[in-house]
């Protein structure tokens, strides 16, 4: 046994809710947890499949949440549409480039961002990847903690929508845009807590043995 | 000491006694594996009261409204993702409901109910249920996403009309301060210590 050891090595699996260590009687099938009573996994289950699965479904949702319009204003004068990346030039253009660059940073980039980064651990995972492991750890950390803020974009929709309807003057209806939008942040959230990052760590047992 | 596997690289290792307000961390990974929050049962009851409180007003009063030639106009939480529901967008509707209405107001209330129940150990084993709830609502109650999203609205809308924030706009800031001190000054570990086992049993102490 090195000074490094995982707590599968050990025989042991760690509960997912309330982290009691336990040494269950058969490998094969872990039972609950004595303690707080939830199914015990050695890893969570099929994580690298469903974490695809959804990944994948949230890329095809991200091409009609980018083309298709969030909103669509109705004025005396005719009526205007407007996808995600227009609402970031419309505030640009309005001068207020701090909050196009936030609304910049939490629609477009951060789910992109998340898409190849869980995209690239997946597939770093399944080559059995030994490098950069604390790096990549921190990666999916980062994605954790950042992915809800996407959210942003489909709040400043709902409110905006809730508050602009004085018709005949001016009314502002959602678009077909915010659905899709909404799934690929749902869709990639779901798919960063599908995918388990001690998985990293299993592929990387050989590196473990030559550094320890 | 506390033998773990951290829970991102599944590495064992043993917990030190923490000093108050100290942290350990994975030694291979970097994960804060526990805390050690200096009153984690009064303290975070007293926060998720007063959420309680900020979410009720929050909800209940206008968060803001806007006037343009002689028109006013105002909204809710709830009557914005009313507005969603009504113009067709139920689907999104319902995620955003769950997201600014559902989600915080089951982590503040599975929070009041976990923190009253453990005062007395062994707390009864539907603490253990609620605690998974409660976690399994933090990452999708989408309060502080939520206010900034409120803000870009009204800039945006300032161009055209006058806003004016509501009482419901000063309640909803108390509340993105108040949830996460709720999360900062709890210890989970604590009421695993203080929670009956899923065979009814209270192995206290030494078993841990």
């Amino acid at each position: 046994m090195t000074a490094a050891t995982s707590a599968a090595q050990a025989g042991l699996v760690a509960c997912e809710t309330c982290r009691l260590l336990s040494r269950p009687a058969r490998a094969a099938d872990p039972g609950h947890c004595a303690r707080c009573g939830a199914r015990l996994e050695w890893r969570r289950p099929h994580s690298v499949q469903y974490a695809w699965a959804l990944l994948i479904a949230a890329a095809i949702c991200y091409i009609p949440a980018n083309l298709l319009p969030v909103l669509r204003t109705n004025t005396l004068t005719g009526s205007d549409t407007d996808t995600i990346m227009s609402g970031v030039v419309f505030l640009y253009t309005s001068g207020s480039w701090p909050l196009a660059l936030i609304v910049l940073v939490a629609s477009v980039m951060i789910p992109l961002g998340k898409l190849v980064a869980l995209a690239y651990l997946l597939i770093s995972v399944q080559r059995g990847s030994d490098a950069s492991l604390r790096d990549r750890t921190r990666l999916y950390r980062m994605i954790e903690f950042i992915g809800r803020w996407s959210m942003l974009d489909v709040f400043v929709d709902t409110f905006t929508v809730a508050l602009v309807q004085l018709d005949p003057l001016m009314s502002v209806q959602p678009g077909p845009g915010v659905v899709f939008f909404m799934a690929v942040v749902v869709l990639t959230m779901l798919a960063v807590a599908a995918f388990d990052p001690r998985l990293i760590w299993d592929a990387g047992r050989g590196w473990e043995d030559q550094h320890a | 000491m506390d033998t773990v596997a951290c829970p991102a690289c599944d590495l064992l290792q043993r917990i030190p006694p923490l000093p108050y307000g100290g942290k350990a961390r994975c030694a291979r990974c970097g994960q804060v594996l526990a805390g050690r929050p200096s009153d984690p049962l009064d303290r975070p009851l007293a926060f998720a009261l007063a959420a309680l409180v900020a979410f009720v007003v929050a909800n209940t009063s206008p968060l803001m409204g806007l006037s343009a030639v002689g028109r006013q106009a105002s909204t809710t939480i709830i009557g914005g993702t009313w507005q969603m529901w009504q113009q067709g967008r139920d689907v999104t509707a319902v995620i955003v409901g769950f997201c600014v209405v559902l989600a915080p107001a089951a982590y503040i209330v599975f929070m009041l109910a976990i923190l009253l129940a453990v005062r007395r150990p062994p707390a009864p084993h539907w603490v253990a249920e609620l605690l998974r709830w409660a976690e399994f609502m933090r990452p999708w109650s989408m309060m502080e996403v939520m206010l900034l999203g409120i803000l870009v609205a009204l800039i945006k809308i300032a161009e055209l009309a006058t806003v004016l924030p509501g009482v419901g706009m000063y309640a909803l800031g108390a509340l993105v301060l108040l949830l996460p001190a709720i999360t900062v000054s709890f210890d989970p570990d604590e009421i695993w210590r203080r929670v009956e086992w899923a065979d009814g049993s209270f192995p206290a102490g030494g078993a841990r």
